[in-house]
């Protein structure tokens, strides 16, 4: 009696554990496959950019960064950046404050209108602009005639960036606000804190880390965009070339070191994005944890 | 008056959760507004509090014999109490009681050390001075739901408006908070609304209760009045339990179910539709017929447990009956489950079908 | 009751917010792409269909669908055994790799293109193990596949993941204790669960490897009939101001992704009504 009511006692853990999950052997062939997987597409790009950067030693690679095209690149791509990001975080606040909380027609087409440029090819979001600014375009001869330039400038590489980033905030912060609702705003309105005081008060602590995320993501689309910037730039070294612009040009002239020490600056701020954005989820889920 | 509500109506779309409302709450008062969900009380205390508007050129909201109406909600000086706290999750306790204080211009403004003893008074009010430094998700919810109301007292509130403020608690921090919110009145005097859909809360808290249904408010009375006294059939039903049956009126006669009684309400020129509302603990059960108006019944199930012993019955027809005996009575007639008993109501509320609905 | 745009609400700022989302995104977009649509207007329609169908323009059609298909199938198989294992179970370095999913939306496309062309071109670490085999990778289609299968490898895992988390684990003993064996449950209870779910990843996938153009460029080779993708010919165009002929193949390439932006709605409004979840 003893052995069986042992033997029925082990049955039903078996039992219980295989209810919720799958045998060892086909759980270790399934993390084996994922991690093939994630070896073959992620990792090893990953780790083919840095041996190739320092393929010809470190000297080599310094040298290929401090180039002044290299160097041009990487301010204009920072400038980039640094008009867009702050643009789209503005508008991203707006557009879900606007979305979230509040009520009115046609909310969801203009959800479905800011995941525009997600639907969009990178190269159509740089022709439109093309099409509107450029020589034979729509205000081209305007343009020329008034001698401001768009097209094949700055300014055109921003507007496209701009364009193909403009989701990225919104898209982190309507959920989110959706989610925490109106009754803090509201409560801070009855105790009387006025419209500015409750959004930066009441809501930005709330939302901090989803704007955070959001920027994150913004601001490394920003940095890479390729398709979008290619077709607006005109590839004017030293003047309209952006990093990963750059990047082409170089390997294009099969100086693989020079573009690959470039594109590793590129990595970096990929993988900062990458660490950043863990972080900002990390203390996203504890705060929701705890509340 | 504290709070005068004069013809407010409210729709949502086409749902018309206000209908033409009325009423009047006087100062030091704490006004109860029990119904069912969506019979319109949240909305209610959300327009006297400002955080919704009523319709259009409905009616008018008094404060303090000072029209409101137009007024945002943040200069009504209302202290409104959520449901679901709606404490600032990022800011600690202390921070979220002395935000009212702090968002006022700077001239209205109180120093620095003025806001901290006006905290500290509160938290010890709400007996949780040891809690100032925490943050909201570190609290109980009934902790939450005392912090929340010395949040709302912080700003001297006119008038103290409370959503459901204990929906969201066990039974027994309920019962607790319940009567620790009654002393607090007691204390602070300040005119209060409460929102609740348990009557209980609104029985024992309350001064005076209003009960409300589908947009309208059914009757309104201190809380033994709607108890002992409703002004309908919803009102016998909604507050308090009650066996229904049903039948009809012809002349002075009503004949409901397996009863037949006199009838002295308003007399009708027709044999009209009707129910009888008896309290489970306003009928006597005896083991012998005794001539009373009354019915067979036989014993289904007995629960001892209680201050009053509940039994449950079915007549011949089917129709369930609950009974609620004091323990001696019970013990004298010596019931037990099976046993066929007769079954004497001492009073029936006679509902005719209401031509008003 | 008249229908009114707006529901009265105390919160403040609504028509700021509105109106400055309103205006910058019909500067920023609405604007810009309403002019690639007048632009069709003046080519007759003779034109328009001999660009669009022009044997070189149809090779890169089939190339671009064919080879997002096919990526986007990989991805949805391999992604969906990824966020399984990431969900699921637990091993070391798992965390490392959930934060290494979203690599592809950080890296720019134009690193990830020079670094899979260096790995598989006939030289490179994978290419040279591969060129015995007479398989060609890199300068042929299959790079494409390989390029397209890199981009879209976060949609499907990170699509799936939210809602695997969510997924109760109630209803899996509850399958169990009537009966079913593990590979049952997994088929009968929680696929149908996930079906909704997979197929938004798919379409996220697919919609994104059709559009995709800087990873390609360098991966593919760009022979003509061979290896050029859609978005390369209306570069092509655009540079020698044929704004006619890539306005019509942009048009044709925009409709595509209008109807999957579209599908990826429904799906996910599909899926939203059956979990009822918000999304992701």
């Amino acid at each position: 009696m003893q052995i069986r009511g042992f033997w029925n006692h082990r049955c039903a853990i078996a039992r219980k554990t295989a209810a919720t999950t799958e045998p060892f052997a086909v759980r270790f062939l399934l993390i084996g496959i994922a991690m093939v997987f994630i070896g073959l597409f992620l990792l090893a790009p990953l780790a083919a950019v840095l041996v190739q950067a320092f393929g010809d030693g470190v000297g080599v690679y310094w040298r290929s960064l401090r180039d002044s095209d290299t160097l041009a690149a990487i301010r204009l791509t920072l400038l980039t950046a640094a008009i867009a990001v702050p643009l789209n975080l503005v508008f991203g606040i707006a557009a879900s404050w606007a979305i979230a909380k509040f009520e009115f027609l046609g909310k969801s087409l203009l959800i479905t209108l800011i995941d525009l440029p997600f639907a969009v090819s990178p190269v159509i979001s740089g022709m439109i602009y093309v099409l509107l600014f450029g020589l034979h375009g729509y205000l081209g001869p305007w343009l020329s005639a008034h001698n401001i330039e768009i097209i094949f400038a700055v300014p055109g590489i921003v507007l496209a960036t701009v364009f193909v980033t403009f989701p990225f905030v919104a898209r982190e912060l309507i959920p989110l606000m959706q989610a925490q609702g109106t009754e803090e705003e509201e409560a801070a309105l009855s105790l009387g804190a006025g419209g500015w005081q409750t959004f930066l008060r009441v809501t930005l602590p709330n939302i901090k880390w989803g704007v955070l995320y959001g920027v994150i993501l913004c601001n490394a689309r920003a940095m890479g965009e390729f398709g979008a910037v290619s077709v607006i730039s005109g590839h004017i070294r030293g003047l309209t070339n952006t990093m990963p612009l750059h990047v082409e040009i170089l390997y294009n002239e099969y100086n693989f070191v020079g573009a690959f020490a470039v594109a590793s600056l590129l990595t970096v701020v990929a993988l900062i994005t990458l660490v950043l954005k863990s972080f900002a989820e990390w203390k996203f889920k504890q705060e929701l944890r705890v509340s | 008056m504290s709070i005068e509500v004069q013809h407010i109506s409210k729709h949502f779309g086409t749902f018309a959760a206000l209908k033409d409302v009325s009423l009047n709450v006087a100062t030091g008062e704490l006004v109860a507004l029990l119904g069912p969900s969506g019979s319109g009380k949240t909305t209610l205390l959300r327009i006297i509090s400002g955080l919704e508007a009523p319709d259009q050129g409905s009616g008018q909201i008094l404060l303090h014999d000072e029209d409101v109406t137009s007024r945002h909600v943040g200069t009504r000086r209302v202290g409104f109490v959520f449901q679901h706290y709606a404490l600032f999750r990022h800011m600690t306790v202390f921070k979220n009681i002395a935000f009212g204080l702090q968002v006022r211009p700077r001239k209205l403004r109180p120093a620095r050390h003025q806001i901290r003893e006006k905290v500290h008074e509160l938290l010890k009010l709400v007996q949780l001075d040891w809690l100032a430094d925490r943050y909201p998700a570190q609290l109980s919810g009934g902790q939450r739901q005392r912090i929340a109301l010395a949040r709302a007292l912080a700003i001297e509130p006119k008038v103290l408006l409370l959503d459901e403020p204990f929906g969201a608690l066990d039974a027994k921090t309920r019962q607790e908070l319940r009567r620790w919110l009654r002393r607090l009145h007691s204390e602070l005097h300040v005119t209060s609304v409460l929102v609740t859909h348990d009557q209980e809360e609104a029985l024992e808290v309350a001064d005076r209760v209003v009960i409300t249904n589908a947009g309208r408010i059914e009757q309104i009375g201190t809380p033994e009045e709607v108890f002992h006294h409703p002004a309908n059939e919803f009102v016998m039903n909604f507050v308090g339990h009650v066996n229904v049956f049903h039948g009809r009126v012809e002349g002075d006669r009503a004949f409901l179910g397996p009863l037949e009684v006199e009838y002295s309400g308003q007399r009708h020129a027709t044999t009209k539709p009707a129910r009888g509302l008896i309290r489970p603990y306003d009928i006597d059960i005896e083991t012998q017929a005794n001539g009373k108006p009354g019915f067979k019944a036989t014993v289904r199930h007995i629960n001892a447990a209680g201050p009053q012993v509940k039994i449950d019955l079915t007549t011949d027809s089917g129709e369930p009956v609950h009974v609620e005996l004091p323990h001696e009575r019970f013990q004298a007639l010596g019931l037990v489950v099976g046993k066929t008993v007769f079954v004497n109501p001492r009073e029936i509320n006679v509902f005719v079908d209401d031509e008003r609905r | 009751m008249k229908i009114c745009f707006k529901q009265r609400s105390i919160l403040p700022g609504f028509g700021l917010a509105l109106g400055f989302t309103l205006v910058y995104l019909s500067l920023i977009a609405l604007i810009p792409l309403l002019g690639l649509f007048l632009r069709t207007a003046e080519l007759t329609w003779g034109q328009f269909w001999a660009t669009v169908t022009d044997m070189r323009v149809l090779a890169a059609y089939r190339l671009s669908l064919g080879a997002s298909l096919i990526a986007a199938t990989i991805n949805l198989l391999f992604g969906a055994t990824v966020a399984w294992v990431l969900v699921r179970y637990r091993f070391p370095g798992r965390r490392l790799v959930d934060a290494l999913i979203d690599l592809p939306f950080a890296l720019p496309t134009a690193v990830a293109g020079i670094s899979l062309t260096a790995i598989y071109a006939e030289t490179g670490w994978i290419g040279r193990y591969l060129e015995p085999l007479n398989i060609k990778v890199a300068f042929a289609p299959l790079g494409v596949v390989v390029a397209l299968t890199f981009i879209g490898l976060p949609f499907v895992v990170r699509t799936l993941q939210p809602v695997l988390e969510d997924l109760d684990p109630e209803v899996e003993e509850a399958a169990a204790s009537l009966g079913a064996r593990r590979g049952q449950t997994v088929r009968r209870v929680i696929l149908p669960e996930l079906w909704p779910v997979l197929m938004t990843g798919f379409a996220l996938a697919f919609a994104r490897a059709l559009g995709e153009y800087g990873s390609i460029v360098f991966i593919s080779g760009n022979m003509p009939m061979r290896t050029e993708i859609v978005p390369l010919l209306i570069v092509m165009k655009l540079e020698q101001f044929d704004y006619a002929g890539a306005t019509a193949i942009a048009v044709v390439m925009l409709s595509m992704s209008f109807i999957l932006l579209l599908a990826i709605n429904l799906l996910q409004w599909w899926s939203g009504q059956r979990h009822c979840v918000m999304q992701p």
